[in-house]
């Protein structure tokens, strides 16, 4: 599978990959006004990524991202939404809304909802680089030839 | 009709208990793994539901205290959301698993994979 | 009501669905069966009235399959089972063990004693005089969106009333992705000359 598929639907997923990591991306950062929520955007946004590993191929695929940006910002939204909580010492306790506590703007507005917002937009960053980095391992695994040494795009 | 409702959401996690001790090849484990969570997600948001409730989003116009008396329960439904995705990267692991114990022993029968010794 | 007739409904086709896939012998068709009893899950979460749950159960059922699929497509073993007798003994063993399950939730989740409520009736509904004790769910769907300015009132009580659980729950997803890198990690591994198929 590391040579990708027919020229339809590479130029599908040109077309629609861009779409749906925008659908996601709207699904997370809306979650406090209607249904979604960080979890769900950031799966539709690995989906995303996950078309373009299987319609470019695993090669092709680790031009755009490889496997090492995927870590970073996995670790990187897991440690910014620690930092949420612990900021949340400002006013109080751990993980105390404290941009609520200062203001929680009008319901059913983008910027209501305080620490909700930024939250949710940090599990979207993490459990999209993960599942993105994770299925991109994945696919690495495919052909293997000779004494099994280092996997064809530098291994992991 | 509610305990029949119960009683076919704990009838499927029984499926995939059946199917986790019984069968002998790894895919199957695997799948059998996912119908008990698909199960244990569905028994958790069922003990939530209120009759004739609506979703616990509030619209446009209305008042908290109405939306208190007609929603479903949420907190149910917010342990559930993150069950879901912590089932999908269980799934990863496992396929992961799967993958490594076909390509050391050539097969996903586990039957074979004792016999053999690495 | 109609409802619950639909959720009968669906729950007998999601049975049926993992019966199949558990006792196909073909591991693509069980593939396919297990996808199909996780969409009618996500309807039925719809019908349920929890929209949240619906989005995010049809998009992991949608990157399982990819992921299921990408495993077993290449590698058609069939599932040939053979028993010994110390098999059916433990299997008959863990399903009577299932069967007791089956009749302490017949009497718990039925409603008659009170510890979990009703089908139809959750905690929140009752008043504080009762003997089951009122939950807090009816105080956080009352007041999330004056205290916290969200209009979801699932998204307040993961990312606010109980956002410590949700810091949990990243924490075992970001666990379990790690689990599956450290599978896959190719180094040290030098001696296995092991060809893969085209596909």
């Amino acid at each position: 599978m590391t040579a990708g598929m027919t020229p339809i639907v590479k130029n599908t997923a040109r077309l629609v990959s861009g779409f749906i990591a925008v659908f996601g991306i709207y699904i997370a950062l809306t979650g406090h006004l209607s249904p979604g929520g960080g979890f769900a955007g950031g799966v539709i946004l690995a989906a995303a990524a996950v078309l373009v590993v299987l319609a470019f191929g695993g090669q092709a695929a680790r031009k755009i991202f490889t496997p090492a940006q995927c870590h970073l910002w996995d670790a990187a939204g897991a440690g910014l939404f620690l930092a949420v909580a612990a900021l949340g010492y400002v006013s109080g306790g751990f993980f105390v809304n404290f941009i609520g506590r200062i203001s929680t703007g009008q319901t059913f507005r983008l910027f209501s909802g305080g620490t909700i917002l930024v939250s949710n937009l940090f599990i979207l960053v993490k459990v999209s680089a993960g599942l993105a980095g994770a299925f991109l391992a994945l696919s690495a695994l495919r052909r293997m030839r000779g004494g099994g040494a280092a996997l064809e795009g530098g291994g992991i | 009709m509610s305990t029949a409702i119960y009683i076919l959401a704990v009838s499927v996690l029984l499926g995939g208990l059946y199917a986790i001790v019984a069968k002998k090849n790894v895919v199957k484990i695997i799948i059998g793994l996912l119908a008990i969570d698909y199960a244990a997600n569905l028994i958790l948001v069922l003990v939530g539901y209120r009759k004739n409730g609506t979703a616990p989003i509030l619209a446009e116009g209305q008042s908290p205290a109405e939306l208190a008396k007609t929603a479903v329960d949420p907190l149910p439904q917010a342990m559930v959301l993150t069950s879901i995705v912590i089932g999908l990267g269980l799934t990863a692991l496992l396929v992961a698993l799967a993958l490594r114990i076909y390509e050391r022993y050539g097969t996903f029968d586990t039957n074979r994979i004792r016999r053999l010794r690495g | 009501m109609g409802i619950e007739y639909l959720v009968l409904l669906l729950l007998a086709v999601m049975l049926a669905a993992v019966v199949i896939a558990v006792e196909t012998r073909d591991l693509l068709s069980s593939v396919i069966a297990i996808g199909a009893a996780g969409f009618a899950l996500s309807v039925i979460f719809l019908l349920l009235g929890a929209p949240d749950l619906a989005i995010t159960q049809v998009v992991v059922e949608t990157v399982a399959l990819v992921l299921l699929i990408r495993l077993i497509v290449t590698r058609r073993d069939t599932a040939d089972e053979t028993q010994t007798p110390r098999d059916a003994l433990r299997t008959g063993l863990v399903m009577l063990a299932g069967g007791v399950l089956l009749c302490g939730a017949y009497f718990a989740l039925s409603g008659t004693d009170g510890v979990i409520p009703p089908f139809g009736e959750p905690v929140l509904g009752h008043k504080p005089d009762d003997a089951i004790p009122p939950g807090v769910s009816a105080d956080y769907l009352a007041r999330s969106a004056e205290q916290t300015g969200a209009a979801n009132a699932v998204m307040a009580v993961l990312l606010d009333y109980r956002a410590y659980d949700t810091l949990g729950e990243a924490t075992i997803i970001f666990v379990a992705i790690l689990g599956a890198y450290a599978v896959l990690r190719r180094s040290g591994r030098k001696k296995h000359g092991i060809e893969e198929a085209d596909t």
